[in-house]
This record gives structure tokens, C-alpha cells and sequence, in this order.
């Protein structure tokens, strides 16, 4: 299989806007950031997370506290797929009981990792509200899931993709569309 | 009676070492003698079967000095009958069975049972050997005269050894007036006790309990000291390791009535063949395989006549008590069926002897350590009769015999026996046994 | 990444890629036990059955725990090894687990192979939790992990096992594992417990601790078996203790940080002292956590199924 860029979606200077817009979101439905945590899904919504995190502190000059979810554990697939996926750090240092979690993933799709998600938080405690926010909605939902945050909705089809970059870990900024070919 | 009825072979290449004779030539049999063996028999015969041996090698009837037949005790296992059908199929027209039955052969009535029953039931000639003492448990001589007088050929505690160094010197020291050999098991029982493979870098790796090669070398040591000392006959059995190949050697230039035998797996297997099996206890022989080093010295020592003969040391054993944990496994493998194969891919075509020497060691060579008027092609003698395509290559995978307990399962062989002839009659045609 | 093969058998048999893919992916598992609910619901549905030949409270523990973690269930079928001889034979055993539908077989037994036999009979993944005098392999695993874990690395440590080595299952399964990774292995021990060949397996011989003692970074203590003085191997466990036992005295010239392991369990005054045992050099306790780490990541890595690669982004 071969992915053949099609379209840039969002640049540097979109995303950094995108990503200020909805934090200022947040902060107007939460009522206040006090009892609010981030939790960012492993790889990409950590680092958004945290750049929500920054933002945050920037305009309400608070720390919220950040957690770090790898869902790979409560997958719907790990024992039928032949290569088992990597699983990688989950760090919530914190009790989430009482709280308002907001989780943080880069591109929302069939909403199965955030069924994950929901189910792994759940497990750590008994939070108060659940909220999504996403950089991305590309559509084709296979569960009733719907986010909270949006930063863009863009539906594409089966087999078109889309690849977020973040300078963090691919040393760029950019939301692309790419096609399966 | 279809004994009666004569025989002729045309067009076969004799191999009759024991007349070194190496020729094309005709074979008439009758009355389950051999009547004629020269080229282009046509006159004075009428009558007779024909068996057309064209392209393939005849050869005097093969003997093997090492069986386990089971019965009596352990039918279940191998049954005279089975036993003496697998040794057709393999080209053997006589076997000889060591006593380790339930019960020992170690009396009069032990060896009458073994000669009724293969007269009755056995399709090839059945040799009973003797216990060397009562039920082999080391520590009484057997009525070893008395056995002889019954007609065994040889006596061993095969299977155990006779730890008891003063008995085995009384053994060989009686066995002298009777002439005939005492055949050694040669293991020191302390040193390979609870062992389940030879002792090395595999058994190292698999932690499987070794057995070192001095356990068997250190017996083979004595037993020659023993045999200087009584003037004995003495025959090592199943020699595996390359030393004892050397001790065996030196007692011979020495002038001991010293002879050997080994088995294919001997020439034909590594320890290694437990580790890349995965413990399959097919692999677990006593002696156990030795190295590559032990296998060269096996063909080196076949090559120059220091190892006389190649027995198979055929030992059944049924699939429920080989598939089991390594450790308790029974030890043997079976070999009526492919210790001609194994002979000629291993040792004729791959040189190491020449066609002749290499049945001498399957027929002349036992019958001389045995003292049998068999293993020859000489006008008078009995038509055992083998015949042998060396051209036939197919895997191994049916067995005659009631067991399948082979490392060789699935190896591709070369040099069958194609017709097996016992007292003139025909026993065994293509892998069939010919019913009687 | 994946593993090559459906069981676990031995480390001899995994690549020095697929020992550092089960010690990564280990890490991530020993954060589940600091959680509330100590359980993810990864191996749902699937049966893991824990056959144990020879009894092993803690192995079969471990495992138990591991399996739990992830949510799988578990049966124990202990049976005596006196039993084996007159009893149902190990592949019938093999093959009625097999008929149950087990997903996991893990088996511990006394004789050497037994894994191996029941590998080769049944389509369920199986586990050596240690097979005679053979390989002990999540042994060899957690105490890489537990050796990762406080020095950071292995390719180049100085690593000691000390004891019983011929009839050691963890010391072959650490053998192997550590030279795969690149550390210097030694072992020590009297000279009848050590066989002549292990130089083979990449190991240089000692008989005297003292010898190499102040290279070291780890020392590996094995049990030693009240029985080898029966067979002759060494005189009484007494003088084991004065020649092998691992004491202050003999550490005198250590560094000082050497890492004190043990398998376990610990016969505390003949092959290590208790002062030893509870120094802030051991980390005997934390092998033991770290063991359920590792069988969960073992359990995990062989679960996977036919099915297609995962998708790695957009779900």
C-alpha cells in the first residue's frame, strides 16, 4: 500500500489558531478550570494536550494537571489482529475522581479508541464529566460517539487518510490529506 | 508343499563374499539347498520357479546378530511372528534374539519356547541367545551349558550389563569349552545411571542427564582385559564411541579373540539429531548417539575391520511408551527394516565400503563369530537367499514390524531387498510378505 | 513486530530483537499494578490453563496474576509428578486441554522437553514455566528486566550466577538471554555442578567467587537443591555454604552497587546470608513484581491473532 499526499488541510499557523480557539472553548464550557484535567491518547494527543495545557496556562495563568492514555490495552481488536501493537507509557498521576477529564486525540474516525479511552479512564477513577476534543473529525463513525471540541471537520472517505504532523516527533506542523492507493 | 518346489535366479549379479565371489551368475535352489551358482544355468534344470534379478544384487541370506523380539512377555511390542516378518522385509533370512524377555531366556525351557514358537509361527530362522546369568540380574551364572545343548548361539545380558567383573571372567572362562561367545553390553551402570543422552555440549544445552562416552568405554577396557585373561570368545555389542573403536582395535593387533558390532544408527546419527527433533525420543538409544567425531571413528573402525559386523539391534516399543517425556521414554529404536538401507546409502554409497566387504559384515561375518555353516552361497549350503535392488530410493514410512519407533521415519533411503528366500522358499517379493 | 513463534519455550530460541520487544513492551504493563483497578480487559474471553507438574507457589502465582491482569481466566491442573508415570500421559493431558479450547498453556514440569512435547500436539500457545534442567524463559526474561531497570542497560554488564548450574533451568534461560543482549556471563560454582561444555554457551568458568568478584554488577544466586549432596556432588550443605554461599565477606571487594539477585525461593544461610538478602543491593522483591510484568507482556505479545496488521492511525 502506498499514501499519496493529496491536500494540505492545515498549516502551522491554522493549526496554532485552531488549537487557541478551542482551548478558549474549553474554558468557556467548563466554568472555570479549576476541577478540569487533560489527557492526552497516545502518540499525537499527548503532545496536543500539552499544547492545549500551554495555552491554558497562558490565558488563565493555572496549571491543569495532564495525563497520558495508551489505550492499546483495552482495544477491541488486540487478539484477533497477527502483529500486536506496541503498547506504550500511560502516566495519570492524579485521581480522576470528581474531575472534568477532557481527552485530547489528534484525528477522530470510528470513535472505537475512544470507546478505549472512556472504558481505561474509567478504571482510574470515576470522573465527574467526560468531554472530547479533537483536531480532526474525518467522519465514519462506527459507535455513538461525538466530540465535545472540534478543531476541524473534514468527512473523507474510506480510503483517504489523515496524517497530523507535529514538530514534537515529525518536526513539522501540518494537518494532510493523504489517499490508500 | 511349497518348499518343494525349485528355484532359479537368473540374471542377477552374485556378491558372495564369503567365496569372494563378485559376478553374474544364475543361483539354482532345490530342495532348499543351493544346487548351482554359475553364469548361464540351462541345462540339468527342470521345473523350477523363475526369478528374474536382472539389474539387481544377490546375496547370501543376511543375518543379524542383535535382535529384540518381545515374545515372550511383551507381544504387544513384537511378536515372533512380527518380528521374524520385519526381518524378511529387511532382507534378514536369520536373526538372532537376545534373552531380555518376560522371562529371561536363562534355561532350557525359555530357549524350547523361542524355537517352537519361530518354528510354528516365524517366517525366517530364529537363533535364540542365551541370558549370561539367571533372569540377568548379574549375580548367578545361567545353565549356559545346558541352553547351548539346546541349540542358542551365543549368551548376553544384553541390556544390562555384568557389572560383576569376576562373573563376566567366569562367563567367558565356561564359554570357552562350549565355543561360543559371550556378547558384552558394554556400561558401566553407575556412571550412566539415570541418563537419557550422551553426555556433551547438546546434553548441556537440552539438560537432559548425560551419559558419558567412559561408560562404555571403561567396560569394553575390562572385557578385553577379561578376555586376555580367560582366552575367552568375547563380542562387543553396539560399539558407539570412537575410543572404544581404538580399544577394540589394539586388542585385536594384540591377538584377543575380540570381535564387534555396531548399528546403522552408530554410522547414521549425532546427538544433535535430540536437539533438532525437539526431544523426540525416537532419538533415544542405548548407547546413546554419540558425536560427529565418534561417527567417523564408527565408519573408520567398519572400514578397517575392526568392527565385524552391523546388527540392528531392532528393539520395539509402541508409540504410548515412546510418546512420552524424554526422561521416561524406554530407550531403543527399531531396525530390522532399515539397516540394509542405511548400510548401503551410508557406508556403500558414500565409499566408506565396498559392496562386498559391506555384506560381508551383514552375513559371512556374523556367521563366523557365531560359528553358523550360513552366510554363504556355496554349493550345499541352505537357500538363504537375499536379493537386493540398490537402486530403489523411497522414503521411510511403513514398518512390517508392530512397532514405528524410528528416527528414520520420513528419510529417503537407497538399496532395499526386493526378494527374501529362507530354506529355498520365497518370503518376502517386493516389501510383501508372501503368505504361507 | 511479533513473535516468530506461537510458545514460548526457551530463550535459545527468540532473537535478540523479539527478547528486547517482550522487556519493552514489560515497562508499560508495571504501571497497571500502581492503578486502582489492577486489571485491563486486554485478553477478555481468552482461557489460560496453568499446568504444574512439579508444585511452584510462586510461578504458578505470577502467572495466575498475570493472566488475571489482563482479564483472562484461568484454571490450575496441578499434578504430583509421581503421578506422571502411572498416570494419563502428557499428551493425552495436552490434548483433552487442548479439546477444552485453552487459548494459554503454561507448564511447568520436572523432566526436560516436557514443553516441547506439548508444543508440537497442540494448537494453543504454551509457556515453559520451566521444563526439567532445560529453560526456565520468563525467569531469563524478569531478571533482564529487573537488570534494565537499575542499571539502565545489559550490553557489557558483568554477570555472575552462582550455584547449582548443571541442574539449573535459569541459569541456561539466563545464559542464553544475556549473551544475546551482549553482557559478560559468568558462572561459579563447585566443579561438579558446573558441566564441562557450558564454556560453549559463551561463559567463563569460576570455582572461587573471589576471582572475579570486584568486576561484577550482578550476581545471580541460584538455590541450591538439599538432594545434589545425595549424588555425591558436594559433601555437605555446610561446606557449599562456606565455599559458595554469598556473605558480606565474600562481597567485601564488590562494587558498590552491585545488584544481589535471587529466583528464589531462598534458603537464607547456606547460598545467601539474610544480610545479603536484605541489603539495599537486592532486589529480590522487586524481581518478584517484575515477573508478573513480564508474563503479561509474554501473554500479551503471543495472543495475537490471523487477523490483519492493525491500523495504526485514524480509529
Amino acid at each position: 500500500m502506498k499514501l499519496i499526499q493529496k491536500k494540505i488541510i492545515m498549516n502551522e499557523e491554522e493549526m496554532k489558531r485552531t488549537l487557541k480557539r478551542l482551548t478558549h472553548e474549553i474554558i468557556e464550557k467548563s466554568h472555570g478550570i479549576e476541577n478540569l484535567v487533560l489527557v492526552g491518547i497516545q502518540t499525537r494527543g499527548v503532545y496536543l494536550a500539552k499544547r492545549i495545557s500551554l495555552e491554558l496556562k497562558k490565558i488563565t495563568k493555572k496549571i491543569v494537571s495532564l495525563g497520558i492514555l495508551d489505550i492499546t490495552l483495552y482495544r477491541d481488536d488486540v487478539t484477533s489482529i497477527s502483529h500486536q501493537p506496541i503498547v506504550k507509557e500511560t502516566k495519570i498521576q492524579f485521581d480522576v475522581t470528581g474531575k472534568n477529564v477532557i481527552l485530547v486525540d489528534d484525528v477522530l474516525f470510528t470513535g472505537r479508541t475512544i470507546r478505549s479511552a472512556i472504558d481505561e479512564i474509567i478504571d482510574f477513577g470515576r470522573p465527574k464529566t467526560i468531554k472530547l476534543a479533537v483536531l480532526v473529525d474525518r467522519g465514519g463513525r462506527e459507535l455513538p460517539i461525538q466530540p465535545d471540541f472540534v478543531g476541524k471537520k473534514f468527512p473523507i472517505s474510506k480510503n483517504e487518510l489523515i496524517c497530523v504532523h507535529l514538530k514534537e516527533i515529525d518536526k513539522i506542523d501540518s494537518v494532510v490529506l493523504k489517499e490508500k492507493r | 508343499m511349497e518348499a518343494n518346489v525349485n528355484l532359479l535366479i537368473l540374471n542377477g549379479t552374485v556378491c558372495d563374499p564369503a567365496n569372494r565371489t563378485y559376478k553374474k551368475a544364475d543361483i539354482f535352489i532345490e530342495n532348499g539347498k543351493i544346487k548351482k551358482c554359475s553364469p548361464r544355468i540351462y541345462s540339468g534344470v527342470n521345473e523350477a520357479k523363475i526369478i528374474d534379478a536382472k539389474g539387481k544384487i544377490v546375496v547370501p541370506g543376511l543375518i543379524d546378530i542383535h535382535t529384540h523380539l518381545r515374545e515372550p512377555g511383551r507381544e504387544d511390542e513384537e511378536t515372533i511372528r512380527t518380528g521374524t516378518s520385519a526381518a524378511a522385509v529387511g532382507g534378514f533370512t536369520t536373526i538372532c534374539c537376545m534373552p531380555n524377555t518376560n522371562p529371561v531366556i536363562d534355561s532350557v525351557s525359555g530357549v524350547k519356547f523361542v524355537f517352537a514358537t519361530a518354528h510354528q509361527e516365524g517366517v525366517v530362522n530364529v537363533l535364540p541367545i542365551g541370558a549370561i546369568t539367571k533372569k540377568s540380574e548379574g549375580l548367578e551364572l545361567a545353565e549356559i551349558g545346558k541352553m547351548k545343548n539346546a541349540g542358542i548361539v551365543a549368551i548376553s545380558d544384553d541390556g544390562k550389563p555384568v557389572m560383576n567383573a569376576n562373573i563376566m571372567r567366569r562367563a567367558l572362562e565356561y564359554c570357552k569349552m562350549l565355543d561360543i561367545p559371550v556378547i558384552s553390553h558394554c556400561e558401566d551402570a553407575n556412571l550412566s545411571a539415570l541418563g537419557e543422552m550422551n553426555e556433551g555440549y547438546i546434553s548441556t544445552l537440552l539438560g537432559l542427564k548425560g551419559i558419558p562416552k567412559q561408560a562404555e568405554e571403561i567396560m569394553v577396557a575390562r572385557d578385553i582385559a577379561l578376555c586376555e585373561l580367560t582366552e575367552g570368545k568375547l563380542h562387543i555389542a553396539h560399539v558407539s564411541t570412537a575410543h572404544s573403536v581404538e580399544l577394540i582395535r589394539d586388542a585385536k593387533k594384540r591377538g584377543i579373540k575380540v570381535t564387534a558390532e555396531t548399528a546403522p544408527q552408530y554410522f547414521s546419527l549425532t546427538d544433535e539429531e535430540v536437539k533438532i527433533s525437539n526431544y523426540n525420543t525416537n532419538t533415544k538409544v542405548n548407547p546413546p548417539l554419540r558425536t560427529k567425531e565418534d561417527v567417523n571413528a564408527i565408519l573408520r573402525g567398519l572400514a578397517d575391520g575392526t568392527i565385524d559386523c552391523i546388527a540392528s539391534d531392532h528393539a520395539p516399543h509402541l508409540i504410548e511408551e515412546k510418546e512420552q517425556e524424554y526422561k521416561i521414554a524406554p530407550f531403543g529404536i527399531i531396525g530390522l527394516e532399515t539397516t540394509l538401507p542405511l548400510v548401503i546409502t551410508n557406508i556403500v554409497n558414500e565409499k566408506i565400503l565396498s559392496l562386498s566387504s559391506a555384506i560381508s559384515k551383514l552375513t559371512y561375518n556374523p556367521a563366523k563369530i557365531l560359528g553358523l555353516e550360513k552366510g554363504t552361497l556355496a554349493v550345499g549350503s541352505d537357500a538363504d537367499i537375499t536379493i537386493i535392488d540398490l537402486n530403489k530410493t523411497k522414503p521411510i514410512q511403513k514398518f512390517e514390524s508392530k512397532c514405528k519407533n524410528s528416527p528414520f521415519i520420513g528419510m529417503k533411503l537407497t538399496g532395499f531387498a526386493t526378494t527374501t528366500i529362507v530354506a529355498g522358499k520365497i518370503i518376502m517379493e517386493d516389501g510383501n510378505i508372501v503368505s504361507t | 513486530m511479533k513473535l516468530e513463534h506461537k510458545d514460548l519455550l526457551g530463550l535459545e530460541y527468540l532473537s535478540k530483537a523479539e527478547i528486547e520487544l517482550i522487556l519493552k513492551t514489560a515497562k508499560p504493563f508495571k504501571e497497571i499494578f500502581t492503578r486502582t483497578v489492577k486489571k485491563v480487559p486486554t485478553l477478555r474471553g481468552k482461557t489460560v490453563v496453568l499446568l504444574f507438574y512439579e508444585p511452584s507457589t510462586r510461578t504458578r502465582t505470577s502467572f495466575e496474576l498475570a493472566a488475571k491482569r489482563l482479564s483472562a481466566d484461568t484454571v490450575n491442573i496441578a499434578i504430583s509428578s509421581s503421578a506422571v508415570v502411572k498416570g494419563e500421559s502428557l499428551i493425552d493431558t495436552a490434548k483433552t486441554i487442548e479439546a477444552m479450547k485453552a487459548d494459554f498453556v503454561i507448564i511447568r514440569h520436572s523432566m526436560s522437553g516436557a514443553a516441547h512435547i506439548i508444543a508440537k500436539t497442540i494448537s494453543a500457545s504454551v509457556v515453559n514455566a520451566g521444563d526439567g534442567m532445560h529453560e526456565h524463559p520468563t525467569q531469563g526474561l524478569l531478571d533482564m528486566f529487573t537488570i534494565i531497570e537499575k542499571k539502565g542497560k545489559i550490553k557489557g554488564l558483568n554477570i555472575a550466577i552462582i550455584g547449582d548450574i548443571l541442574h539449573s533451568r535459569v541459569a541456561r534461560s539466563n545464559i542464553w538471554g544475556l549473551n544475546k543482549l551482549g553482557a559478560n556471563v559468568f558462572v561459579v560454582g563447585p566443579s561438579t555442578l558446573i558441566p564441562k561444555e557450558i564454556k560453549k554457551m559463551n561463559v567463563e568458568v569460576h570455582y572461587n567467587i573471589a576471582e572475579i568478584i570486584h568486576k561484577l554488577d550482578v550476581v545471580n544466586i541460584l538455590r541450591i537443591q538439599k538432594e545434589r549432596q545425595q549424588q555425591h556432588l558436594f559433601p555437605s550443605l555446610e561446606e557449599y555454604s562456606e565455599l559458595f554461599g554469598i556473605n558480606s565477606e565474600k562481597l567485601r571487594n564488590a562494587k558498590s552497587d552491585i545488584l544481589i539477585m535471587h529466583p528464589g525461593p531462598m534458603n537464607r544461610g547456606i547460598e545467601i546470608s539474610t544480610e545479603v538478602a536484605d541489603s539495599k543491593n537486592s532486589v529480590i522483591t522487586e524481581q518478584v513484581t517484575n515477573g508478573i510484568a513480564v508474563r503479561m507482556a509474554v501473554l500479551y505479545l503471543l495472543a495475537g491473532g490471523d487477523g490483519g496488521e492493525c491500523e495504526s492511525f485514524n480509529s
